[in-house]
């Protein structure tokens, strides 16, 4: 019996996004980056074309409350300064992109006013020259006016603004579409409600260059079956040829501190800080396996594991 | 599984009844829906019989090995994409103790492998196996690993190429059902000779491509191999995820015989190789050795492993109903929290860590978090109100009051006026509780 190799073809393609600009381009950023743009399932090189590797985006949150202990202990005392702690993703951690997560801004935390925010963000902007992504709090009208503000003080940079969600989009989408942003697109672990949610943005108005997808990343141990399984249907159905599912998609692997099996003291399951480290490499390996063009990570110490592996997977064809 | 039509050309022909139907062809279409066995027609050619039993087998096949009473099974796949239906046989993960290593580090290599075992969400995970190797340390060394790992009554893998080592290896441990590895181009014949007179697995590897793969396999199943696992032996992750694929689609899609065998990765310790333990778990390999597990890589890679093993379909869930935690009383508090194993035992942990007794009510949501739950309106005022009733919680607490998880607050009127019971909101994360609880019971 002779071995015929069966390879897969697909009708469909991912779609590219463009983040961040250049001077030439308008921006302040050093390089612009593109994701997406895949014939294939996910890092099949050996049948299809992956032109660009899955991206790291370290993340940067304004106030050290959502980052747990141990991780404080090995990230030194940057963690209390957004700039610093930006500075270092970029010249020392590897980081391909930044997210600056605008967190304080909750009005039922520190409630920091948007001016704060926007200073913050204009002091990150100045401080680095990676491409940007910036979230908001997630309270709506604070978000409206807060992305706003961000979105004109990024004029030009082609940032990414999120989150734009089903019942709370219109502000954030009108605000990225008046000044040339990109929109990242949340929905809740679920293809239908992943394809509603482009559609809502592409009905209002946005460009589908202009949308990048994030489908909920849950972490390992919490659910990480429920996300891989919904992306990887999420990119079977973008390669069979549904245009409205071919946009990149964002996972966020930093929900990996959340998990208490991964940040508790345990001797029986080894140095805490390195299990921890794996937990959030492995989220993120995981997610890329299932279809994600970019994942968002936190600890340098994973992003170093995680891209020594991506390396390797994109290497062997 | 062959149609009746494929089946019916494959019978005598003769329509004698004697198989209890009236013609060739109903039995055909009997065997075609499983309802009867091959057995029932005396007519039937011993070609026919192997040809209607080689095509009635699954895609992979399911291969076993290791202890008697419990044995490691592996392959018997059908899907490539868990969601699809689902997989059934975890990626076995196994330690590999090599004789280059020395005798003591082998010994302490496999004690560790078989302590590392844990208890999550309810399910028991561990390292499964331990491979002892024969590369360049002296065979006396190997010989006693595998004697060391016979006695511990763990699974076990038997790795050197050379025939002779693995009879005299084999002999040591065939209680426990070893799977041998490996048959290579180079000493195919004589280890085929061995694994035949033991029927014991056999692994293949060594192979220059995927092609030449499956003629080995081949050949060994002429020669009378029935149990085989495939190790393709990639340098890199990207090539591990190209040959683990294609192995997986010949035999499920294609239905290709001689790589209708479950896989194996045999790995080292470089960063990369931790990763590609990940990568197998999720792509395909059945098994995956590497020389190092220590337990903070080995602990989220039996996670991954539960995670994509899990039936997608049926998430992992407790019995709803009333549990204790410690010896709780008529004054203990009562919590309650939904039947999702995650949960649960999260909830459970954190009430342990505070050592007060308490009453926990586990709320039937089909399994579901408290949140997603909630906002799927499984988990109403309602449905926690009719548990109350029915496991007479005002008997067994006197105290009159419930605390409830932080995240759905809002059903704190609802519930109180339909059990007239205090409500007590909660922390949002169980991890809150045991400060809470000192407070309440104190
Ligand atoms: C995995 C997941 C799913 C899985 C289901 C997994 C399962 N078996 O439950 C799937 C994909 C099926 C799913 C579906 C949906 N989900 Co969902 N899902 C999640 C996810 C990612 C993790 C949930 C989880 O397992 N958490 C871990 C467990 C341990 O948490 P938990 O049960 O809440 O328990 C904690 C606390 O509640 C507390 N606690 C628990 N019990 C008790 C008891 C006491 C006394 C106390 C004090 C505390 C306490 O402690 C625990 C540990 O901290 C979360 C987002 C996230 N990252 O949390 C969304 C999330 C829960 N889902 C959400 C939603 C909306 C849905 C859907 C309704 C979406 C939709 N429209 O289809 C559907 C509903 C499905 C249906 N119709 O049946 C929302 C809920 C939003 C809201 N605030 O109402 C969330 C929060 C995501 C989000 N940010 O939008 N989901
Ligand atoms: S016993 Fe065999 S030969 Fe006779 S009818 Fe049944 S199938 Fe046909």
């Amino acid at each position: 019996m002779a071995f015929d190799v069966p390879k897969e073809r697909f009708a469909g393609k991912i779609r590219e996004a463009v983040i961040g600009a250049t001077r030439e381009q308008g921006g302040t950023r050093r390089s612009s980056l593109v994701v997406g743009g895949s014939g294939g399932l996910p890092m099949h090189r050996f049948e299809s074309e992956v032109p660009h590797t899955p991206l790291v985006v370290m993340d940067v949150v304004d106030t050290p409350r959502v980052v747990p202990e141990v991780l404080q202990a090995s990230m030194g005392p940057i963690v209390k300064d957004p700039v610093e702690w930006a500075k270092k993703c970029e010249k020392e951690w590897g980081s391909d992109a930044l997210l600056l997560r605008l967190q304080s801004a909750n009005p039922e935390e520190e409630n920091r006013p948007v001016e704060q925010c926007e200073a913050l963000f204009r002091d990150v902007l100045k401080a680095t020259t990676l491409p940007m992504f910036v979230y908001g709090c997630g309270f709506e009208e604070k978000d409206a006016k807060l992305m706003e503000a961000i979105s004109n003080a990024g004029r030009g940079e082609r940032l990414f603004l999120g989150l734009a969600e089903e019942k709370a989009f219109k502000s954030l989408a009108a605000a990225s579409m008046a000044t040339g942003h990109g929109i990242v697109a949340f929905s809740n672990l679920d293809i239908n409600l992943a394809k509603q949610m482009n559609i809502l943005l592409l009905d209002f108005g946005v460009k589908p260059e202009n949308i990048i997808m994030d489908p909920l990343m849950a972490a390992l141990g919490m659910g990480l079956e429920y996300s891989y399984s919904v992306m990887e249907r999420l990119r079977q159905g973008a390669l069979s040829g549904d245009p409205v599912l071919q946009m990149p998609i964002i996972c966020d692997a930093s929900c990996a501190w959340g998990v208490p099996d991964a940040v508790e003291d345990d001797p029986r399951k080894g140095n805490v800080l390195q299990r921890g480290t794996n937990w959030e490499a492995i989220t993120a390996y995981s997610a890329v396996v299932a279809g994600a063009d970019l994942v968002i990570m936190r600890n340098p110490a994973s992003v170093a594991l995680f891209k020594q592996a991506v390396k390797d997977l994109a290497g062997g064809a | 599984m062959p149609t009746a039509m494929e089946i019916y050309k494959l019978l005598p022909k003769k329509n004698c009844g004697e198989c209890k139907f009236p013609t060739c062809l109903a039995f055909a279409m009997q065997l075609a829906n499983q309802k009867v066995a091959l057995e029932a027609c005396p007519y039937v050619s011993p070609e026919s019989k192997t040809i209607l039993e080689e095509s009635g087998a699954p895609p992979i096949r399911l291969v076993s090995f290791g202890l008697g009473g419990e044995p490691l099974k592996i392959g018997d796949e059908t899907q490539l994409f868990r969601h699809d239906k689902t997989f059934y046989h975890p990626t076995v993960l196994g330690v590999i103790a090599d004789d280059s290593e020395g005798l003591d580090r082998m010994k302490a290599k496999m004690e560790a492998a078989k302590a590392a075992a844990f208890e999550r969400v309810g399910q028991r995970i561990r390292i499964d196996a331990v491979a002892v190797r024969h590369s360049s340390g002296s065979p006396q060394d190997f010989l006693e690993g595998v004697r060391h790992a016979a006695a511990m009554t763990f699974p076990v893998i038997l790795m050197t190429e050379d025939p002779k080592l693995m009879a005299e290896a084999l002999a040591m441990c065939t209680a426990s059902k070893p799977l041998l590895w490996r048959a290579t181009p180079q000493n195919l014949d004589a280890m085929v000779n061995v694994a035949k007179a033991c029927a014991f697995p056999l692994a293949i590897g060594g192979a220059g491509s995927l092609d030449e793969l499956s003629q080995l396999a081949d050949k060994a199943k002429k020669a009378g191999v029935v149990d085989i696992v495939l190790d393709p032996g990639d340098s890199s992750a990207g090539k591990m995820l190209e040959t683990l694929t294609i192995i997986r689609r010949a035999a499920v899609k294609k239905k290709f015989r001689p790589l209708g065998y479950p896989t194996m990765s045999v790995l080292g310790e470089s960063v990369e190789d931790r990763m590609k333990a990940a990568l197998g778990v999720m792509k395909y390999s059945s098994i995956v050795l590497m020389k190092e597990m220590p337990p903070e890589s080995a602990y989220p890679l039996m996670t991954l492993r539960q995670n994509i093993f899990t039936d997608p379909q049926v998430p992992i869930q407790v019995k709803p109903g009333m549990y204790t935690v410690g010896e709780p009383n008529e004054k203990s508090p009562v919590l309650f929290t939904t039947n999702f194993s995650l949960t649960y035992f999260t909830v459970r942990a954190d009430v342990e860590k505070s050592k007060i007794p308490v009453w926990l009510l586990v709320v039937d949501t089909d399994g579901q978090s408290v949140m997603t739950s909630f906002a799927a309106g499984k988990l109403t005022p309602e449905s926690v109100a009719a548990l109350i009733e029915s496991e007479k919680v005002k008997e067994k607490s006197t105290r009159n009051e419930i605390v409830i998880p932080g995240m759905v607050s809002r059903m704190s009127g609802k519930l109180n006026e339909l059990t007239g019971m205090k409500i007590v909101v909660g922390p949002r994360e169980s991890s809150g509780l045991p400060k809470m609880l000192k407070s309440v019971a104190g």
